[in-house]
């Protein structure tokens, strides 16, 4: 890539000691099709955003005074510490179990293939929703655990960690074990001809290179946990929705608490689509100026 | 004078599914010595190779590297497999360089060749390191040092391989078609550090189709044709005077 950029401005450098061509009344000059279409094709959708925006801004009801009233107030910062927190909680054991499946997916063990198969069939065939109101219930078919009851154990935070992560692990699970096989074969042969044990192997060769494959859809999954914690909500779990809810069924300003819940969410992804771009460039390592 | 068998191999099988691709090989391979393998594609030679470090198990017959089976144990007339970690550590004493080499893509040259002993032999990184210096300088790459693979041309990427195999110190070194995935100008600066090697007097076993290398650098050349070795002997008989129509033939075809 460098050597192309020297290329160019060699011939940049080049072109005014030899001149411009002189024009040859015999060769018709070159005009290019004016792109009217997209010209108007612009003009109408500038215009329709035009009126959305200022539908928005004009309309009192957004309320957007209440908007700026609330959006830093405590109870929504905590909402929001809960649910970034929860969502790295989530992403970190998912992945990690995550993983843990992958590796079983592929060995040589049929047991543990299928073991593995099976989790990712279960988990993935459960809704969310549906899990997460499972484990809130699951005092009435376990009501003691070791001896301690099963209510006092298992709040409604450790119910979201655990219902969130199950499910995560199963999404994780594959996208791994695609990053996994994205690695050349030959990779590993050399790592086992140079003596390599199988967790260096792993953690060394194939994963660094797997991560290419990985960290795309990870970074897909990472937004759509970061959304998808809002659903704790429903078990009463204080996170960035349930602390608006609690506004808004004091006050009645539905929409402007809405509001200042979209915005954080918006914001959060913001930072994580920059921070999923470094990463990315992070493993590309070796990659760039490929011959 | 005969020197003591660096590689013996004996009565090896080996199926895929059906297909048998050897069938029934003996070699032997003095120390010091440069055995090339000859024969068409299918003929068996690079899963013979791939046998000598145990990357592809044999379905019967032994293979020994200086005395040592190799991925088994004997215990009276049967073999019984080594664990891994005893596989893994046979294998430091064989190199092999692969026909694609085979380069981590996503480390550096040094890290290439200092990873293995570094993490499977112990040693200290400082002494590896200087080490791993010595050899980029004998492959004729030690500016390449900081570069990553891909910004290396094949023939460079594979004399990194050799250099990577060579820093373990291997008792025996196995090319597996070393320049047949390179472009026709760069096959040549490969074939000059194998040379080198031969001439220093390590032990290796070659699978290529450069006939002219065989010639030059080989003390026995072995053909193999249909799972069997065909027939096996100083270049100057086997690639000059063969006896069988099945290597004069093959020589027809690719001289």
């Amino acid at each position: 890539m460098s050597s192309g950029t020297l290329d160019t401005l060699a011939a940049s450098a080049a072109a005014p000691s030899g001149g411009p061509h002189p024009p040859d009344p015999d060769v018709p000059r070159i005009v290019p099709r004016r792109p009217v279409g997209q010209w108007a094709a612009a003009a109408v959708v500038l215009l329709l955003l035009a009126l959305a925006v200022r539908s928005v801004v004009r309309n009192d009801a957004f309320r957007w005074d209440v908007v700026a009233d609330y959006f830093l107030t405590d109870a929504v910062l905590r909402g929001l510490g809960l649910t970034l927190w929860l969502t790295g909680v989530v992403m970190v054991l998912g992945f990690a179990l995550g993983t843990l499946l992958a590796t079983m997916r592929l060995s040589a063990n049929p047991v543990l293939r299928g073991v593995s198969s099976g989790y990712v069939w279960l988990f993935r065939s459960m809704p969310v929703l549906v899990q997460l109101l499972f484990w809130f219930n699951i005092g009435a078919l376990y009501p003691t655990i070791l001896g301690v009851r099963t209510v006092q154990l298992l709040g409604p935070a450790a119910i979201a960690v655990i219902g969130l992560t199950l499910h995560e692990a199963a999404y994780a699970a594959e996208v791994v074990r695609a990053g996994i096989l994205s690695v050349e074969k030959g990779q590993l042969e050399a790592a086992q001809s140079l003596g390599l044990g199988p967790w260096r192997r792993l953690c060394r060769i194939v994963l660094p290179q797997a991560m290419r494959a990985i960290v795309p859809p990870a970074g897909n999954m990472l937004i759509g946990t970061l959304k998808g914690t809002s659903i704790v909500s429903v078990i009463a779990v204080n996170d960035l929705l349930y602390s608006v809810q609690l506004v808004y069924h004091r006050t009645y300003q539905v929409i402007p608490m809405l509001l200042v819940a979209t915005l954080w969410y918006v914001a959060v992804t913001s930072v994580l689509g920059v921070g999923q771009h470094f990463v990315e460039r992070h493993y590309a390592r070796g990659t760039a100026g490929a011959r | 004078m005969s020197a003591p068998a660096m590689v013996d191999i004996k009565a090896v099988h080996k199926s895929f599914g059906s297909l048998e691709v050897l069938r029934g090989i003996d070699l032997e391979v003095r120390a010091g010595e440069v055995t090339v393998v000859l024969g068409p594609s299918g003929s068996g030679k690079s899963t013979l190779l791939r046998t000598i470090n145990h990357l592809e198990k044999v379905d019967s017959g032994s293979v020994s590297v200086d005395g040592t089976l190799v991925g088994y144990r004997r215990s009276g007339d049967k073999l019984y497999e080594l664990r891994e970690r005893e596989i893994l550590k046979q294998r430091t004493h064989i190199g092999f360089v692969f026909q694609n080499f085979n380069l981590f893509p996503h480390l550096t040259v040094l890290d290439n060749i200092t990873e293995a002993p570094v993490s499977a032999l112990r040693r200290p990184r400082k002494d590896v390191t200087a080490t791993a210096r010595a050899l980029l300088e004998r492959v004729g790459l030690v500016d390449k040092a900081d570069a990553y693979p891909r910004q290396l041309s094949g023939g460079q990427q594979q004399r990194v391989a050799i250099a990577r195999a060579l820093a373990l110190e291997p008792k025996l070194l196995l090319f597996d078609e070393p320049t047949s995935a390179l472009d026709p100008e760069l096959v040549g600066e490969v074939l000059d550090v194998i040379k080198d090697l031969a001439h220093q007097g390590t032990t290796m076993i070659v699978v290529t189709h450069e006939i002219g290398f065989a010639r030059e650098v080989a003390d026995t050349v072995v053909f193999m044709d249909d799972g069997r070795i065909v027939e096996q002997g100083p270049p100057a008989e086997v690639l000059d005077r063969p006896h069988h129509a099945r290597t004069k033939s093959f020589l027809s075809k690719v001289l």
